[in-house]
């Protein structure tokens, strides 16, 4: 859709491309251990993480390059239902409060690295947290590779991705180089390279909202009038639907839809690997909930990024790919220095989180298959090894998922893992509080919600696509349209609930629980808990 | 055991999830604020009425833990 590169942006987005390419590199030596061959090392940066790091590094971990892109893109596209993010994101602040320092306090009692390790310590289950593990595994890849669709976007709109009939490799270079540099400093440097890149982005992209919001409406003339060509642009009907385009705010019928996704997803999101990995890697329990009353400014600009899409509309910008919208309308409203400067935000918005997730399935995989299933006797140092490799398959496998296959497959993808991950929430935060579910009892509970789930996706079609058209459909026995993943949930939680009450009776092996119920409140000082932990390995001994 | 401090806490960390998942309450234009629809900015209101709650039930816990850890220091020494 361009005519040619866009030749000061681009070089503004090498710079700080570069920029946090040499950071990426120099954050190995940043506050370095002895130890650094363990998976701690590596995978948790050491756990030493204070509040303010954390916070980066959680911020630039959950809100990724994709939702800077994919929420304006879906307001822009149909109007309030795209806003659910913003509730989505106020309750998860709330949720996490309860549950988090808990998973903090029991995991550094106990050496645990990832959620399934935790999941195999409570209910002394192999096979639940091997379900555990592949749903954290296979959530996450679509994740990684929507990250990539993000930068795709951004090169895209400054012409250097390519026309239509370029020859392919030199259309996916760019991508191809950004994410061998990522690989690369990701391997070297583990967990210690996202969160030092994560300082830049969150300064690039607090930057670029602030300016955009004063900005845009000025030179739009004001809310007024964007709102009101809003309004008009949604009241127009559809062709493919027959229906209107979209609304400014949710009517009846959307009401309990944009309510199921806004607390389906607060539900899911930390259940990722990827949340947890960085909240794992914080210094005590105290970083966490004071986290949670920081951590509600990102919340606050994805709001303000969300109306970005109402002024794409007002701006009159034309795209027939939703996701181009907000790069698109960068480049038309900013002089172009100042366009780089957003492009390198979203840009370097995408490397941090697909560096964070790559890591945190890549101990998934170490941890709850390798070690688990493959090699029980593992040394630290080979856990490490195994764990490099893997997350450089992980992000290879997300190129090739990207550059293979058409972008919606990752978006349908994407949309399933948050559907799969809401499944592992009554393994993890039920075990947190309780072990009166049977272990059994959890696996069939996420057996079924993971079928229901997926079948339940596969059923929807939307005018562009005949399967996985959206994520709410009607909820049985209620009858409003509700989010799938939610309804998934409960079905979940109804037949463990049912199914622990067979388990009890049939006096089914219970399994060994390793906690005990001090661990839960354990803080960062107390005996047997140690801030910056020996290898994982010692750790999971007693 | 519930303690007033406790049902505090409990009220601050539920409060948002009332008034988000109760969408009816605030799916309207009116009134509009700067020329955004109530919908929106009532919303972003709430980013910040969420915070200082979380702050409040932050702050009361660290009460609770404290007096609670001070308590069993002055029991019996176990």
């Amino acid at each position: 859709m361009n005519e040619g590169v866009n030749g000061v942006a681009l070089a503004v987005f090498i710079f700080f491309f570069l920029l946090v390419t040499a950071m990426g590199f120099m954050a190995a030596r940043w506050r370095k251990a002895e130890n650094e061959h363990s998976l701690d090392e590596w995978g948790l940066g050491g756990r030493s993480f204070g509040t303010w790091v954390t916070w980066f590094l959680l911020g630039g971990d959950l809100y990724t390059a994709y939702t800077f892109v994919a929420v304006p893109a879906a307001i822009y596209a149909a109007g309030a239902a795209g806003f659910f993010a913003v509730p989505y994101t106020i309750l998860v602040y709330p949720l996490i409060f309860t549950f988090l320092p808990r998973l903090w306090s029991v995991s550094h009692k106990h050496g645990y690295v990832t959620t399934s390790d935790f999941v195999r310590g409570r209910f002394g289950s192999k096979g639940l947290s091997l379900a555990v593990a592949l749903t954290g595994i296979l959530a996450t890849m679509p994740y990684i590779a929507l990250q990539l669709v993000g930068i795709q976007a951004v090169l895209d709109v400054m012409g250097v991705g390519g026309g239509e009939d370029t020859n392919w490799f030199i259309k996916d270079l760019p991508l191809l180089i950004a994410f061998g540099v990522l690989a690369a400093y990701t391997y070297s440097s583990g967990l210690r390279a996202p969160a030092l890149i994560a300082f830049v982005k969150d300064t690039l992209i607090y930057i670029v909202i602030a300016v955009a919001i004063i900005y845009i409406p000025i030179k739009l003339g004001g809310f007024d009038e964007i709102f009101a060509s809003a309004s008009e642009a949604f009241g127009q009907t559809n062709p493919a639907t027959g229906a209107p385009r979209g609304a400014l705010v949710p009517g009846d019928a959307g009401q309990w839809t944009y309510a199921t996704l806004a607390l389906g997803s607060a539900l899911a999101l930390f259940m990722y690997p990827h949340s947890i990995t960085a909240t794992l890697s914080s210094r005590s329990r105290e970083v966490i909930r004071r986290n949670t009353t920081i951590l509600p400014l990102y919340s606050l600009m994805l709001g303000l990024l969300a109306l970005l899409g109402f002024m794409a509309i007002a701006a009159g910008v034309k795209v027939s790919n939703g996701q181009l919208a907000i790069p698109q309308l960068f480049e038309n409203m900013f002089p172009d220095w100042f366009a780089g400067v957003a492009f390198a935000a979203i840009g370097i918005g995408a490397l941090v989180p697909a560096a964070i997730m790559s890591i945190a399935a890549a101990n998934l995989f170490t941890r709850n298959i390798y070690k688990d299933f493959i090699k029980p006797d593992a040394t630290p140092a080979q856990e490490t090894k195994v764990s490099k490799i893997v997350s450089l398959l992980v992000k290879v496998g997300a190129l090739v998922f990207v550059l293979t296959m058409d972008k919606t497959v990752a978006i349908n993808f994407q949309l399933l893992g948050g559907i799969w991950i809401l499944q592992t929430f009554p393994a993890l935060v039920g075990g947190l509080f309780t072990r009166w579910f049977h272990r059994w009892a959890l696996i069939g509970g996420w057996a079924v919600g993971m079928v229901y789930g997926t079948v339940a996706a596969y059923g929807v079609a939307s005018p562009t696509q005949k399967h996985f058209g959206g994520s709410a459909k009607e909820i049985p026995g209620i009858g409003e349209i509700g989010y799938i993943g939610l309804t998934a949930f409960v079905i979940n939680v109804l037949v463990t609930v049912v199914l622990t009450f067979v388990m009890r009776a049939l006096k089914a092996p219970d399994g060994v629980d390793e906690t005990k119920p001090q661990d839960y409140t354990a803080d960062a000082g107390d005996p047997g808990v140690e801030v910056e932990l020996p290898p994982a390995t010692a750790g999971s001994a007693h | 055991m519930v303690t007033p401090a406790r049902v505090v806490i409990a009220l601050c960390l539920v409060a948002p999830f009332v008034a988000m998942l109760w969408v009816g309450s605030y799916a309207k234009t009116d009134p509009v604020f700067i020329g955004i629809p109530f919908f929106y900015w009532y919303q972003m209101l709430w980013v910040l009425l969420s915070t200082v709650l979380t702050m409040i039930a932050y702050k009361l816990w660290q009460r609770d833990q404290r007096a609670r850890r001070d308590a069993s220091k002055g029991g019996a020494a176990q």
